[in-house]
């Protein structure tokens, strides 16, 4: 396997320009000759469909849901990352790099995340050219707030609802030129199979209200299809996330980098229920005004507002002085479990900690604070039927985002010539940790700035499709995706979909959740293949594939996880360290701290699909770190 | 304190595909904590449906926060459910007593067509936001962002408006099945913003004439949709919208 990173040489600030100027260009009137499929509408989709298609390629856009707008992006809350530094107050391109860099855990490449620091200014100035209401201060300059994992203010935001503003921003930019003829538009539709000879020459996709089974050809694909938090049932993501388009791309040579990096938020409503089809996650910005804490004594079932200053442990401020309550999401998430495991766990399972207002409220008032989190305490009150004004938050750690995805090189195209991975599909900018607020901006980043010029670079160098020729590929591609299908349909069995899912979400979640030790890993991955055998004997999928079936549609998407989370669990066995998202109990320090190994570990594990019978072989990207110096990750 | 229990019945819309002519079904569902989500109730109905080999009921839903809009349906009579500014995925069955009655529909627009059970066809909404709603700033174009200054009580409206989740259920909720508060909401949006100006008056007159092209009806101010709404978008909007839309006629 040639895992060429295509990392430009020269000094750090200077690759990015360079590498521009010594990509190929395709003239305007040649672009019309090339299509590009882009399938899914988050920000990393949408974004990258607009801007290649205003640069006059034949775009077709492709979403899961029924409109372009749903796509989960629009969940995110909190912020959007720049290095503008527009509050003075020390922040640079280099230093938004540096937290990145050093937030990840180092195991990201420098290169690709200096570029993204790079971007983030632009974004935002386009952002705001599309119409984006910010939040403004009086004057009427930009507001910024600050995030966790950093000590400036450069997060800039839109009250609770950033993800939303901004891909709106987006969509409108995508449906501009749908309207104008440029894009095609296909909603509604799942894509099943990757169709590639040597280099990528198409997509099948299932109409999800016909049924029928469509090929599109193109000259290149951009998979812009998010992460794989579903894989544990219970995450923060949206119901119809998965990692189909990502695993069968893979199945058809894209190699898969990473994939036990898996971030938990800390902030989450807790888990009321066994019915609970989600986890909602309240934006970590709640952490810049709100203090967590439990009882000091384990087994404290007194109400919170009976249980006096000095019998409360705020463990993130004692134990991380200097970032306290704002210590990046991982450490967070770790302590959090930690008290909870030693019993002194708040709520009727025990099982959260309190995010308390109590004190921001006494300084700034009930309006500021309102102002600043209004939506989140409405949301809050609305499913627990608790108001923060009144009785501290209560929450506990969820899984959120997958910094794991389809290894790229610095162009963004995987191993699969012609095919570019956007957004959180991909595994590069984000290493073993992300940092809040930076979701957003890669996404953006990679599909408003990276994608149209590296699409374009591999675009010159290939002659347009020749659409008489690939029939046969495409006939091919669509009878396996309808072998597969039936089969699913044939099963017949006693269970539902959902309760294979549920289960494999709870080994997920029990062996390569939160901690890991190798044994929990190999009881994990010898539960996941009875698993997956009882599932193509007993599920029961009914209804058609002629129409509308969301089981059907599930059916395959578990059928996928199943498989997903046994590659998971074989990574994090081989990873022998501690780093970001992958924490090893078997790696950790006197004070419980996680334990890097960056003599044997320094490098991105990418795995390569074998077939069916055959383990899958690992590869490694090592990773040269020329401009920051390795340190073990401390907030104390 | 463990969470209670009760027992709902439920009249759920049933409608193979959109040539089918539908039909109430009727079912009783037993052991519904009052913490669940309505659409986890749903979700609860479905597996005790496929144990007994019946297809289940298809609704669409996503992110079951409440930002996504992919989620909806009438229950008793009222879009999103009783609840007041609150979508279907976030009413929560503490709101209903055990054995009360619930009657389940879908979105009822010639403007937004059933396409099985609660799910609807609303790629009309798409088709009005690309014929101008958006403000044409292509990739790369951009000035500093803080080049142009906006008075933060505008910032404010337009953010407001901007908190549309193109669900449709105003339209549900219209009794002239008119999407004017969607439209008026981002015509409003962008018009507030001085970014949104050189276009503004062609925008509202693209968009008002997608309206006409499809299937809806015209706004009479009966107000159906600013209480339905679940982000609570004022139907001040709509009067924004339509002073645009004069602007446009007066200046031709």
């Amino acid at each position: 396997m040639n895992l060429n990173s295509r990392i430009p040489s020269g000094p750090l600030e200077q690759k990015w320009s360079n590498h521009k100027m010594n990509l190929k260009l395709v003239s305007p009137s040649r672009r019309s000759n090339y299509t590009v499929l882009v399938v899914g509408t988050g920000l990393a989709g949408a974004s990258a469909a607009a801007s290649l298609s205003e640069m006059g390629y034949n775009v077709k856009s492709f979403c899961i849901q029924d409109s372009p707008r749903r796509a989960h992006s629009i969940a995110a809350q909190g912020g959007i990352n720049a290095a503008k530094n527009y509050c003075n107050d020390g922040d640079s391109i280099f230093r938004l790099f540096y937290d990145t860099i050093k937030g990840g855990d180092y195991r990201a490449r420098e290169a690709n995340v200096y570029r993204l620091a790079e971007l983030s200014n632009n974004i935002i100035d386009q952002c705001v050219a599309q119409g984006v209401p910010f939040a403004r201060e009086y004057s009427g300059y930009l507001a910024n707030r600050s995030f966790g994992g950093a000590q400036v203010s450069r997060t800039f935001y839109a009250r609770g609802q950033t993800g939303q503003q901004l891909l709106l921003g987006a969509y409108g930019a995508l449906m501009k030129e749908v309207g104008r003829g440029n894009i095609e538009l296909f909603s509604r539709r799942e894509m099943l199979d990757l169709i590639v000879d040597e280099a990528v020459k198409g997509i099948t996709v299932r109409n999800l209200i016909s049924g029928e089974l469509e090929t599109h050809m193109a000259d290149a694909v951009v998979l812009a299809t998010g992460g794989y938090s579903n894989v544990f049932f219970l995450s923060t993501n949206a119901m119809a996330s998965n990692v189909t388009a990502a695993w069968r791309a893979y199945k058809k040579g894209a190699c898969f980098a990473n994939p036990c990096f898996v971030q938990i938020h800390p902030t989450c409503m807790p888990l009321e229920g066994d019915t609970q089809s989600k986890l909602t996650l309240m934006s970590e910005s709640l952490r810049n005004d709100g203090r967590v804490w439990v009882p000091k004594r384990s087994g404290d079932t007194r109400n919170p507002s009976e249980i006096p200053e000095e019998e409360r442990d705020y463990f993130l401020e004692r134990i991380y002085p200097s970032f306290g309550n704002l210590v990046p999401r991982d450490v967070a998430a770790r302590s959090m479990k930690k008290q909870c495991d030693e019993g002194r766990g708040v709520g009727e399972y025990k099982m959260s900690v309190y995010l308390d207002f109590g004190k921001a409220i006494d300084k700034f008032g009930k309006n500021v604070i309102f102002e600043k989190y209004g939506n989140l305490f409405d949301m809050y009150d609305r499913i627990t039927g608790e108001s923060p004004f009144q009785v501290p938050m209560r929450i506990y750690p969820a899984v959120h985002y997958t910094m794991g995805g389809l290894w790229v090189d610095y162009n963004l195209m995987s191993t699969i010539p012609g095919l570019f991975v956007l957004g959180e599909a991909n595994f590069s900018d984000h290493g073993a940790n992300r940092l809040g607020a930076s979701a957003l901006m890669q996404g953006l980043a990679d599909g408003y700035f990276v994608a149209p010029a590296t699409v374009s670079d591999y675009l010159a160098s290939v002659d347009p499709i020749q659409k008489d020729k690939s029939s046969t590929l495409a006939e091919d591609s669509k009878q396996k995706v309808n072998q597969h299908i039936s089969t699913l349909l044939k099963v017949k069995g006693n269970k539902t979909v959902d309760y294979f899912h549920k289960k494999l979400g709870q080994i997920m979640w029990n062996h390569c959740g939160i901690a890991r030790t190798p044994k929990g890993l190999e009881e994990g991955l010898s539960l996941i293949l009875e698993l997956k055998e009882r599932f193509w004997s007993e599920v029961n999928v009914l209804g058609s594939a002629k129409d509308l079936n969301q089981s059907l549609e599930k059916a395959g998407r578990v059928a996928d996880f199943l498989e997903y989370g046994e590659l998971m669990i074989l990574d994090a066995m081989s990873r022998n360290e501690s780093c970001g998202g992958h924490f090893r109990e078997d790696f950790q320090t006197d004070k419980g701290d996680p334990l890097r190994n960056d003599k044997d570990f320094c490098h991105a594990s990418v795995w390569e699909y074998k077939d069916k019978n055959q383990a899958p072989s690992r590869h490694q990207e090592e990773l040269l770190f020329e401009n920051v110096k390795l340190s073990q990750r401390s907030y104390e | 304190m463990m969470s209670k229990k009760i027992t709902l019945n439920f009249k759920i819309w049933r409608q193979s595909s959109p040539e089918d002519k539908g039909k109430f079904k009727e079912y009783q569902l037993e052991d519904v904590s009052v913490s669940m989500s309505f659409l986890e109730t749903l979700d609860l109905l479905n597996e005790k449906l496929v144990a007994q080999n019946e297809e289940p009921v298809a609704f669409d839903h996503d992110c079951r926060e409440g930002i996504c809009g992919m989620c909806g349906a009438m229950v008793n009579g009222e879009a999103h459910g009783p609840l007041k500014d609150t979508t279907l995925c976030q009413l929560h069955m503490r709101h209903f007593k055990d054995q009360d009655t619930l009657v389940v529909e879908p979105w009822r627009s010639a403007g937004m067509p059933v396409v099985k059970d609660l799910v609807v066809d609303r790629s009309a909404l798409d088709r009005i936001v690309s014929s101008g709603g958006y403000i044409s700033a292509k990739t790369g174009s951009a000035p500093d962002a803080n080049a142009t200054l906006i008075d933060k009580e505008k910032a404010d409206l337009a953010m407001d408006a901007a908190s549309c989740i193109g669900c449709g259920a105003c339209v549900a909720a219209c009794p002239n099945a008119s999407p004017m508060l969607f439209v008026g909401a981002k015509i409003s949006q962008l018009s507030l913003l001085p970014q949104g100006q050189p276009e503004s008056l062609q925008r509202v007159e693209d968009m008002l004439d997608q309206v006409d092209e499809e299937n809806f009806g015209h706004c009479s101010n009966t107000y159906e949709c600013e209480a339905a709404c679940p982000k609570s978008i004022s139907v001040s909007n709509i009067a924004r919208a339509n002073r645009q839309s004069i602007l446009k006629s007066l200046k031709g």
